[in-house]
């Protein structure tokens, strides 16, 4: 599952599933729905990789995670275009290999950890998911996006599940990133073959304060 | 080791595909209007954000329902946040985070949720 998958979420959620007795009609359906998020990634990294083989591509996709997109698209944004060899090394290197081999381990010895939790293994995901959208954050658009995120995540999550929270999250809070003025706190490099610094948006000041101002490293978890 | 979830799987990564591809494979994704361009921009540290604060504060009972949670995994996932912020530390962040929560835990401080 994890070599054909791909994607830890869904295939937590389709383990407790599984262990519940649910259809696997009903697991997939569930798969499906806490992926969709992976469109909001494959649109945003697309511009950059437009002017690569379709193949190429294809075989990109099947390793688009989480990790890999905060990872290239930070480092995407900082070069100011597509780099494939970045993306196999955030892809393969930093995920798809650790986690097979992480969930190999965990087949073979992870019985003999009787409670995994108690090491705190379970903040990992999300101190790295935050850490990973810190990463992400070069001004107050990405902030608010962030924030707005956040908390429309947890509010839909309440009324209704997980999964659609992440979604809703991911949808509304580029919005309100959007809604929000600026006012010198956001530089904003839209896409590749933009240079850093020269696009600044409608009634974008530049930022002195800003940490990529000095730091051509800023930005990167 | 059973394979019988084998094919469950294959059906799983059949759903998850499509997601994932039809955007860098879908011709003109390159040609998007500024305002779109903006908006995808965003879509990174909103939905990683919400995967953050949603796996920190909601929590699922056996029937999946989902109910809101206060506890000391607040304080860890902020830690590593405020280390990446301030340091531009991720593995850093991710050590204190997980040795703030486990040696909570083994004080009897933090419950497992």
């Amino acid at each position: 599952m994890s070599v054909l998958v791909f994607a830890g979420a869904s295939q937590f959620a389709a383990v407790g599933y599984v262990l519940g007795g649910f259809s696997w009609l009903g697991v997939v359906v569930l798969t499906a729905f806490i992926n969709a998020r992976h469109l909001l990634y494959g649109a945003a990294l697309a511009p950059y990789l437009a002017d690569r083989p379709r193949p190429l591509r294809a075989v990109m996709a099947h390793l688009l995670t989480d990790e890999a997109f905060a990872l290239s698209f930070a480092h995407f944004r900082r070069i100011g275009r597509g780099d494939v060899a970045g993306y196999w090394l955030g892809a393969i290197g930093s995920t798809f290999i650790p986690w097979n081999v992480a969930t190999l381990a965990g087949v073979t010895i992870g019985g003999s950890i009787p409670d995994p939790n108690r090491f705190g293994l379970d903040v990992i995901f999300p101190a790295a998911m935050g850490g990973l959208a810190v990463g992400l954050i070069l001004g107050r658009r990405e902030l608010v996006a962030a924030v707005t995120g956040a908390i429309a995540g947890v509010a839909v999550s309440l009324a209704w599940d997980p999964a659609a929270g992440i979604v809703a999250g991911g949808l509304l809070g580029p919005l309100a990133g959007m809604a929000a003025r600026t006012d010198g706190g956001g530089r904003t490099l839209e896409g590749p073959g933009d240079e850093p610094g020269a696009d600044q948006s409608a009634g974008d000041e530049p930022d002195p304060d800003r940490p990529e101002a000095d730091d051509p490293e800023a930005g990167l978890p | 080791m059973s394979t019988a979830l084998v094919p469950l799987a294959v059906l799983m990564g059949l759903v998850t595909y499509p997601w994932r591809a039809l955007p860098l494979l879908v011709p003109g994704m390159h040609r998007l209007p500024a305002g779109v361009r903006l908006y995808l921009r965003l879509v990174g540290p909103a939905v990683l954000a919400s995967l953050a604060a949603v796996n920190t504060t909601v929590v699922l009972d056996a029937q999946r329902h989902p109910s809101f949670h206060v506890g000391w995994e607040w304080l860890a996932v902020a830690l590593c946040v405020a280390i990446v912020a301030l340091r531009r530390n991720l593995f850093l962040g991710l050590v204190v985070a997980v040795a703030a929560i486990a040696l909570l835990r083994a004080a009897g401080v933090a419950p497992l949720p």
